[in-house]
This record gives structure tokens, C-alpha cells and sequence, in this order.
């Protein structure tokens, strides 16, 4: 589980406190206005960003220190998240190996992960050749094979249409989830987190609250919440 | 901040590499002055020669650049049969001997020239080029070309995300995406070619028509040469390094931040393409200037081309082989001080254009002398100076690459955990496949056409191809010479061309 | 039993006294770069010598006259060189100023047009200074003639350059008083001033000019080598300024019979006899043969004009002030 005690994430006029644990092998989302530092926590929680103050942990382990390569965390950001010179097969070994020096055994791994999110035969395309679907589903495959129990999701799908965009989401839950994986989501739709997040977590006013079933949170959204969600 | 933004590459090559620029800059003038014998200071003449290299400078870089920027507009956004060829010829003037440009140039502008036989046919009297405004002609012809191309990348690097966004908003491209190109771009361009002109000594000594148009590096000249006063050399190299320190400081501080962004490498259309004939007169104008002088250079050559002696191959063969193994050692040190970016790249990234060369070349000499016979090491030391010299131009061509790659990939890259020399080899050398080929194909030519230091160290066997045509012309022999020069320019072209297509070849889709 | 045990040591030692014995000694010339390249005299030069030295000999060429005065100041006592060759009266000051060369101790029959005396200073070949132009052009017949025409001149700068030098000496030793003055007259003469003569002359032979700074036996290399006799020099009726160019010994080399071998060797006819088609210059000891077929066409001066070395170090800064001064204007 990832624990965050008497965090305090500062930067200028902005703060925001988090004291919380997430469940383990849950798929969490981070609900809240824009602004409110949904992505910041994500960026503290893969190591972009230290915490001006408190622990946060995975498992018990302190990750401070750790460097965002080393972390056990996948993390897909809204764009770039593929490299456009690498075919889709590289773009997703590097999942396994950062240096692509790939033995057999692990490009077969590759090969089943774009399999598994539908892309058989896709391996030699560039992302240029891809549309953003099969874009979206690279990276998916990617986070798949990498030995890291926590995902980041930072909104990776928001340039998707709706269809495709559901898509997705059913593949985190169908592959990420299954697989046993944190799935931590940052969402502006509440239809994602009700579609696939079990519980979710409000980010409003400089503090997160504790992770309650989506449903309650939605069904009975806090004055905050409430004022934005309209 | 915890940790760095960016995948971190090995530090020791960004430090081997400021070292090497920092010996053979600041090292070579060390040497001189230690072994300078102190007299006076600076004279009232070597102050008028510092006032009249910074007048000098400052002009011909305003004008180089102002010139530059229509051309580089043109360019970027017209397509025609032969763009490409085009751009890689108008960059020829830049890569020339000094020696050959200026008869080149004198071909055309001169007494017996072109422009003075169509003046006089035309019944105007002619018109002398000698004085301020030759200096200045000549200055422009040398770094109109690295200008356009400086600018021209600015505009290449523009996705084409951005021009089909504001194609789409009907908005001024202009304003909203290339002036906030040209205040990145054109400080720093400003400053090289600046800086280029603060080290001229034969061009404007030339051209300037007389000991008026005497420069600090004449000056230097003056000291080692004729009065053997190596502290005064040693001084006004200092005031060269002064003015170049100043001169970067004052760039980078009105330098704007890159904000361009990243794109998906889609190719550049663009929407905003009327007035298509006010471009064609720059590039048509732009090429008369600068292929005009360059077409006598090879009209001079071609008779005996085919005559040359063997020495002159031989000579040929050897600055080959130098100008690879610099081109490679360059792109190798821009590239690691690109990576690691910071204050102290950024000044090495100029010093050597400061740097005076006959300075370097006689500070190195002195290095050297105690341990070595000077004629066994020339190649090597040619190889490192020239390395050395052409650093600045290559940190410019992937500078801006290299920090586009950081930006665009590197969180990316670093929660994946690659990190080293697994970051530059998947990564950043497929990344920056275009500029690199571009930075090398820039470093071997000027290596090829540069003089440097060869001419201290280098006996008969080390002879290379500028030396050599410029000891044909000791020797009366001005025709084979000119052939040597046509040799040379092809050589220079073609290494050039070789590598600028090699980093464009099947650049990813 | 002591005997044997060291002889192998002896053995040894004698075998290496032969083999360094047997090793041929170097004997190192420091010369500017046109002497040595393969039009210059180096390459006959070289063998010649090397054919009765059993030596090695080996140029090491260095951009001019000027360069290797500053070559030879950097090197200092250190040097590697037995000989320095390619100094002119001009430079010859400075160098002895060093403390680096010894009495050359050669007596020879010169064929200067001045008599010489320098002990330490041997001259190989000499040659006078001149204007350079176009057979059947107009041509000016004094340096105050070419101050008051429309000839247009390029010369070379004194600073980096020895013509350029030499003609400064030329103006000063024909006007000792008066040389502001004809430098400020012939400023609109002057094209421009160029770094070095290679420069100067290629802007002469593309015709940027009436005339360039050069030699009296220029007109030698067009007319043998090119056949082409449309270059002349203009007779100057103040005189003509020498070059005469030097020789030394460097007194700390560690071949001093080679290099007294090779001072011997330049004042003869094998070394003579290549100079004048290949450094275009007048021997200093005309060979038996004579001088080359041509050469009897050069204009020679009435007039020969030359400062002893220490007149022409005491005036040199004061003329390059007044030149500076006069075409700064």
C-alpha cells in the first residue's frame, strides 16, 4: 500500500496536504478542480517532486531519495508518452530493459503484451503510423510488462473520443487491474471513476481526503466537490 | 528539487571536454604569458585597434543577421527543385580559406570585377571596395551563410502542430509564433558572428584598405611577430576574452526562453504562403551575393584541376583524415556538454570564437616544445585546435535539439529509468539524428579550410591542403593555387554534404 | 675470471659506440615554409648536400622570415636547430640580440652589390625590392613620381610581413626625413595593405592594381617558368632597397662540423646555382655557370640602398609610426 504521512507538497502561493494510505492492487482516482494538484501529487508520488515536508511510502519502504527510474511506479503523462524514432516493440521493451538489450524470452513478453492489448503484428510500426488509439494502447503495453506494481495514470487518454477513451479505461481495469497493479488515476470525468475506480480520493481546497468508495464520493459529493462537479 | 528532471548522462565527458576547450583557450594564453617578458601595457594604437575590431563587429553582425532573416523566411516556407542543394551551397562562403573568399570576392567586387565592368559599360564610374563598407561586404559574405542557417533552423524547429494551430485561428503567424522563434535565435547568432568578426585580422586588414582597419588580432600579430612583446600579445587576448565574456553574458541575458514545445515530427506545411515573389527575391538576391563570388572561385580552378601535383592529394588525403577525426571529436564534446547544459557550457561554448589564433597556436607550441618536436604532433594538435575552434558552431547546431529532447522525453525517460549511455544511444542520437549531421558536416569543413595552428607546427610532411595551396601562392604559383582552392572548396562541400545528408537520410517518421 | 665477466660489457659497450657511430647524424635547418616545399630550393638543395655529408639533412620550414625570427625567440636556447637560414638584414638585429649564433667563419668572394662584414650572419641570396606591374603600362620612375601619379599600389604591411617591411626601410633610407611626408602622399596610391605577399600579389595578378610591392627578379619566374615576359619592375630613380638573406650557425648544436660543412657548402656552387630559379633571387656567389638565361633581362637598379642591421633596428618602430600615422588618415 502507498502511504503518505503529514506530506506537505509546496511550491510558491501553492500547498497541498496529504495524510492518507491507498489500498493495494485498487484502481484509485483523484477527483478535483483544475489546479488543485492532482498532478503534482502523482509527480510526488513517481519522484518528480519532493515533498517539502512528511514520508511517503510503498509497502512501508520510504521512497524518498529514490529516483523516478528506480521507483516501482509506471506513469503515463498526457502526451509524449511514446518515443516517435522507436517502433512500437521498442517503445514497449523499454519497459523491461532501459537499454533495449532485449534476450528472446523478453521480446516474446513484448510481443504478448501488444497482443494483449490488441495490437498483434503492430511491433514494427512507428508511432507516427499508429493511430491514437493504438498510440494509447503501446503505452498500456508498456506499462504491462514493466516490473512495477504502481501506475500513474495522468490523464493519458483525455485526447481520445469518448468510445476510445472507454476503451482504454476497460483496458486498464481488463489488464492493469488483473494483473494486480495500483492503478492511480487523475480524472475531470466522473463517468471514468464510476466506469472503473473502486474507490477515489478528493483533491480540493490544499488537502486530499481519505479514499472512500467512488460511489459515495460521487453519490453524496462534498460542498467542494459538489461546487465542481456542477 | 530531489532529482534532476532529466535522464543523467556520465559527467566526465562534459568535464574532459570544458577542460580540452579550457587548455587550448585559456591554457595557450596562460602559456604565453608566462613566458611573456612584462613591459609596458597597451598603447594608444593597440586602443584604436579595439575600438575599431568592436565598430567593425557589431556592424557586421547586425547586418549579417538582419540580411539573414528574410532569406531564412524564404527558405523556410517556399518549396522549389533544388531547396535543399541551395541551402547547402549558400552555406560554401563560410566554409572558404580567408584567402580564397577574399580573391573571390575581389573577382566580383573588385577593380577588374564583374560589378565595376557592368558600372563602366554602363557609363558610372567604378567604385572601390577597399575601406569600412568592404570590410563589412566581406564580413557578411563569410557569416551571411551561418546566419541563414542559424535562423533557418529556428524556423525548422517550429512544429508544424504550431503553424497548423494558428493557420486554423486565421492568427498572425508573424507575431504569435515566429518573433518568439527570433528572440531565442537571434541573440545567440548575433553573438557568434559578433564574435567571429572580433578575431578578423587578414579579411579586414584587406578589405579595410590600410593600418585603419586594424584589429586586435593584427595587433596580437603586431606583438608576437614584429616586437616579440608575447606580454602585450598576452594582454590584448585577454581584451578579446573580455569582450567575448561580456558580449556572451549580454546574449544569454536577453535571450528569451525556448517555448516551442514538442510536435510529432510531422513535416512543415505551411498556410500562410502569399506573397510568394518578395521571398523569391531574397533567396534569388541571397544567391547572387553569395554563389556569384564562389562560381570565381571555381571558374579560377577548374583549368587545372586535373594538373595538380601529387603533394597536393597527399595534402588532401592527410586534411581529410584530420577533418573526420575533429568532426567526430567535436560533435563528441558539443554533444557532452549539451547534455549537461549549465552556466559553464554556455561559456565554453564561446570562448574558443575569442580565441586569437595565433595565440593558440603559440601557446600550444609552447606547451608542447619542452616535451615533443612540434612537426611530430601538428596533425594531432590540428586535429584538437580545430576540434576545439569549431566546438561553438556545433553546441549551437544541437543546443536547442538537445534541450527539446530533455524537455519533450525526459520525464518520460527518466520514470522509465534510462539513464546514461543508454538514454544517448536509444534516445538522444536517433533524437537529434538531423543536427548532429548537421554539426558534424560543419566541423569537418571548417576544419578542411582552417589554417590553424598547422602552419606553426607542420614541416613538409604534415603539410595539409590550406597550407599547402597557401605555399603555392608563396611560390608564385597563383594558378595551381587557385586549383588547390577549387580542390579544397569541393572537399570541403562534399564532407559537408556527406554528413548533413547522412543525419537527414530516412530521419524518423 | 674478472676479465671475461666484463668482457661482454666491453663487447656491449663497443657495439653500441658503433651503432650510435653508424646511425646518420641529422643536421637540422630551420627555414621558412617556400624554401622548402617542392618549388622552393630545399628538395635539390637537400640532395646535394646529403650526397657527400653522409647526414641527414632536414628543413624545418615555418611561415616567413618574420615567423621563424619569432620561431627561433619561442625555442630559445632549447633548439633543436644547427642552422637558421631565411633572416634578412632587417631581423638580423633581433637574432643576434638572442645570443644564439656563432661566427660563421666562412670567406667567400660575394657578389653583393655592398661589401659584407657580418661575422655571424652569412648571406645565401639577395634581391632588391620593386614594384611589380604590366609591361607597356604606365609606369612611375621614383618613389615621389608614384606619390604624385594615379598609380594604384598594393603593398604588404611591415607588421606581418618582410616586404612589407623592406619597402618601409626603402622610403625611410631614400626620404630619412621626408618619409611622412611620401607616405601621405602615396595613400592614394595604395590600394590596400595586405598581411602577406601572397596575398598582395594575387590581388596584383588579378588586376587590382597598376602594381604590387616585390622583387626586381620577379619578372624571372613569369619569363622562365610561364614564358611569359609581360611582367616588368619599375626602375626607381631614388634606388632600389636590398634584401640580403642570412644564414647562422646556432651555437649550442650538437652537429658544430656538419653545420660548418653546411655554411661551407651554401657559398658553393651547388647550393648557388639552385637559388636563383627556385627562390628567384640573386646568388650571393654567382656560380661558374652563371646566372640562368633571363635573368640578364631584369632591371637592375643604379642605386642599391640597404641599412646595416642596427640602423634598421634603431629606425624601424619610428618609420612604422610614421607609416601608421600617414595611412591612417
Amino acid at each position: 500500500m502507498l502511504t503518505f504521512e503529514n506530506v506537505l507538497l509546496s511550491q510558491g502561493d501553492f500547498a497541498l496536504t496529504v495524510d492518507m494510505t491507498l489500498p493495494k492492487a485498487e484502481i484509485i482516482a483523484l477527483i478535483g478542480p483544475s489546479g488543485a494538484g492532482k498532478s503534482t501529487l502523482l509527480s510526488a508520488i513517481a519522484g518528480f517532486f519532493a515533498p517539502t515536508s512528511g514520508r511517503i511510502s510503498w509497502n512501508g519502504a520510504d521512497l524518498a531519495g529514490i529516483a523516478p527510474g528506480a521507483r516501482p511506479v509506471s506513469m503515463l503523462f498526457q502526451d509524449n508518452n511514446l518515443f516517435p524514432h522507436l517502433t512500437a516493440a521498442q517503445n514497449v521493451g523499454l519497459g523491461l530493459r532501459p537499454d533495449l538489450k532485449l534476450p528472446p524470452a523478453q521480446l516474446a513478453e513484448v510481443e504478448a503484451a501488444l497482443a494483449q492489448v490488441g495490437l498483434s503484428g503492430f511491433g514494427d510500426r512507428k508511432p507516427g503510423a499508429l493511430s491514437g488509439g493504438q498510440q494509447s494502447r503501446v503505452a498500456l503495453a508498456r506499462v504491462l510488462v514493466a516490473d512495477r506494481p504502481l501506475v500513474l495514470l495522468d490523464e493519458p487518454f483525455s485526447a481520445l473520443g469518448p468510445a476510445l477513451k472507454d476503451e482504454m479505461l476497460d483496458l486498464v481495469k481488463g489488464k492493469l487491474h488483473a494483473a494486480g497493479k495500483t492503478v492511480i488515476m487523475v480524472t475531470h470525468d466522473p463517468a471514468d471513476a464510476r466506469r472503473i475506480a473502486d474507490c477515489a480520493v478528493l483533491v480540493a481546497d490544499g488537502v486530499v481526503t481519505a479514499p472512500v468508495s467512488t460511489a459515495t464520493l460521487l453519490d453524496n459529493p462534498p460542498p467542494a466537490l459538489a461546487a465542481y462537479l456542477g | 528539487m530531489a532529482h534532476s528532471l532529466v535522464p543523467v548522462t556520465p559527467r566526465w565527458p562534459s568535464v574532459a571536454a570544458a577542460t580540452l576547450v579550457l587548455l587550448l583557450t585559456i591554457g595557450t594564453l596562460g602559456a604565453v604569458a608566462w613566458r611573456a617578458k612584462w613591459a609596458g601595457g597597451l598603447a594608444p594604437a593597440d586602443w584604436a585597434a579595439v575600438r575599431f575590431t568592436i565598430v567593425q563587429a557589431l556592424l557586421s553582425a547586425a547586418i549579417s543577421v538582419v540580411l539573414a532573416i528574410p532569406v531564412a523566411r524564404a527558405l523556410a516556407r517556399r518549396r522549389f527543385r533544388g531547396r535543399q542543394l541551395l541551402i547547402t551551397l549558400l552555406g560554401a562562403p563560410f566554409l572558404l580559406p580567408v584567402i580564397v573568399a577574399v580573391l573571390g570576392l575581389l573577382a566580383v567586387f573588385g577593380r577588374g570585377g564583374v560589378l565595376n565592368d557592368v558600372l563602366t559599360s554602363l557609363g558610372f564610374s567604378p567604385v572601390s571596395i577597399f575601406g569600412m563598407h568592404g570590410v563589412l561586404l566581406a564580413h557578411v559574405f563569410f557569416n551571411l551563410p551561418l546566419a541563414i542557417r542559424f535562423i533557418l533552423q529556428g524556423w525548422l524547429s517550429i512544429p508544424s502542430e504550431r503553424f497548423r494551430l494558428a493557420a486554423t485561428l486565421n492568427a498572425p503567424v508573424g507575431r504569435l509564433l515566429e518573433w518568439p522563434m527570433l528572440r531565442v535565435v537571434l541573440p545567440g547568432t548575433f553573438l557568434v558572428i559578433f564574435l567571429i568578426c572580433l578575431t578578423s585580422f587578414a579579411v579586414a586588414l584587406t578589405m579595410g584598405g590600410g593600418p585603419r582597419a586594424t584589429t586586435i588580432e593584427l595587433a596580437i600579430y603586431q606583438a608576437v611577430r614584429f616586437d616579440f612583446d608575447l606580454g602585450k600579445a598576452a594582454l590584448l587576448a585577454c581584451v578579446q576574452f573580455g569582450l567575448c565574456v561580456g558580449a556572451a553574458m549580454l546574449a544569454l541575458r536577453i535571450t528569451a526562453d525556448d517555448v516551442t514545445g514538442a510536435g510529432m515530427d510531422r513535416v512543415v506545411q505551411r498556410w500562410d504562403v502569399a506573397r510568394a515573389g518578395i521571398d523569391y527575391a531574397w533567396i534569388i538576391a541571397a544567391a547572387l551575393f553569395l554563389l556569384v563570388p564562389l562560381g570565381m572561385v571555381v571558374l579560377r580552378g577548374l583549368p587545372g584541376i586535373f594538373d595538380l601535383p601529387d603533394t597536393i592529394w597527399a595534402a588532401a588525403l592527410r586534411s581529410i583524415t584530420v577533418a573526420i577525426g575533429s568532426a567526430v571529436l567535436c560533435v563528441s564534446m558539443a554533444l557532452a556538454l549539451a547534455l549537461r547544459g549549465g552556466g559553464l557550457t554556455a561559456i565554453v561554448g564561446v570562448l574558443p570564437l575569442a580565441a586569437s589564433g595565433l595565440v593558440v597556436g603559440t601557446g600550444a607550441f609552447l606547451i608542447v616544445f619542452p616535451f615533443v618536436r612540434p612537426a611530430d604532433v601538428a596533425l594531432f594538435v590540428t586535429l584538437l585546435v580545430n576540434a576545439t575552434l569549431a566546438l561553438p558552431f556545433a553546441l549551437r547546431a544541437i543546443g536547442p535539439a538537445a534541450a527539446q529532447v530533455n524537455a519533450d522525453y525526459g520525464r518520460l525517460g527518466k520514470s522509465l529509468g534510462i539513464s546514461g549511455w543508454a538514454w544517448v544511444r536509444l534516445i538522444v542520437l536517433p533524437r537529434m539524428r538531423k543536427p548532429l549531421g548537421f554539426a558534424t558536416g560543419l566541423a569537418a569543413a571548417l576544419s578542411m579550410g582552417d589554417l590553424g595552428v598547422i602552419a606553426l607546427f607542420a614541416g613538409q610532411a604534415e603539410e595539409t591542403l590550406p597550407l599547402a595551396m597557401y605555399r603555392l601562392m608563396g611560390a608564385y604559383r597563383m594558378e595551381t593555387a587557385a586549383s588547390a582552392a577549387l580542390l579544397l572548396l569541393s572537399l570541403s562541400l562534399l564532407l559537408f554534404w556527406i554528413c548533413d545528408r547522412g543525419g537527414r537520410a530516412n530521419a524518423d517518421v | 675470471m674478472k676479465n671475461t665477466t666484463y668482457l661482454p660489457l666491453a663487447a656491449g659497450l663497443a657495439l653500441c659506440a658503433t651503432s650510435a657511430l653508424a646511425e646518420t647524424p641529422v643536421l637540422q635547418v630551420m627555414t621558412y615554409d617556400s624554401f622548402v616545399t617542392e618549388w622552393g630550393p630545399g628538395p635539390a638543395i637537400e640532395a646535394a648536400f646529403e650526397a657527400n655529408c653522409a647526414c641527414d639533412l632536414q628543413f624545418v620550414g615555418t611561415g616567413d622570415g618574420a615567423a621563424l625570427l619569432a620561431r627561433l625567440q619561442l625555442e630559445g636556447p632549447r633548439t633543436e636547430a644547427d642552422i637558421v637560414l631565411g633572416l634578412d638584414t632587417n631581423l638580423t638585429a633581433a637574432a643576434r640580440e638572442t645570443g644564439l649564433f656563432a661566427p660563421h667563419g666562412v670567406a667567400a668572394e660575394f657578389d653583393l652589390p655592398i661589401a659584407w662584414t657580418d661575422a655571424e650572419f652569412l648571406p645565401f641570396d639577395w634581391g632588391y625590392f620593386a614594384f611589380v606591374g604590366n609591361a607597356g603600362e604606365a609606369q612611375a620612375t621614383s618613389l615621389r613620381d608614384l606619390a604624385d601619379s594615379d598609380l594604384k599600389i598594393v603593398i604588404q604591411d611591415p607588421r606581418s610581413s618582410t616586404p612589407g617591411l623592406g619597402l618601409l626601410m626603402w622610403v625611410k633610407t631614400a626620404y630619412p626625413d621626408d618619409a611622412a611626408t611620401i607616405w601621405a602622399d602615396l595613400s592614394d596610391n595604395i590600394v590596400t595593405v595586405t598581411s602577406g605577399w601572397s596575398e598582395a600579389y594575387g590581388m596584383f595578378l588579378e588586376g587590382e592594381a597598376d602594381a604590387v610591392l616585390s622583387y626586381t627578379t620577379s619578372p624571372a619566374y613569369h619569363l622562365i617558368a610561364e614564358e611569359d615576359d609581360s611582367k616588368v619592375a619599375w626602375a626607381f630613380d631614388e634606388g632600389h632597397y636590398m634584401q640580403v638573406e642570412v644564414a647562422g650557425k646556432v651555437a649550442g648544436t650538437d652537429q658544430p662540423e656538419l653545420a660548418d660543412a653546411f655554411l661551407a657548402f651554401i657559398v658553393s656552387d651547388a647550393f648557388q646555382s639552385v637559388i636563383p630559379t627556385t627562390n628567384w633571387m640573386y646568388p650571393a656567389v654567382t656560380p661558374a655557370e652563371g646566372l640562368p638565361a633571363g635573368f640578364e633581362t631584369l632591371m637592375t637598379p643604379e642605386t642599391s640602398l640597404l641599412l646595416s642591421p642596427e640602423d634598421a633596428a634603431a629606425l624601424r618602430d619610428g618609420a612604422l609610426d610614421e607609416w601608421r600615422t600617414a595611412l591612417s588618415q
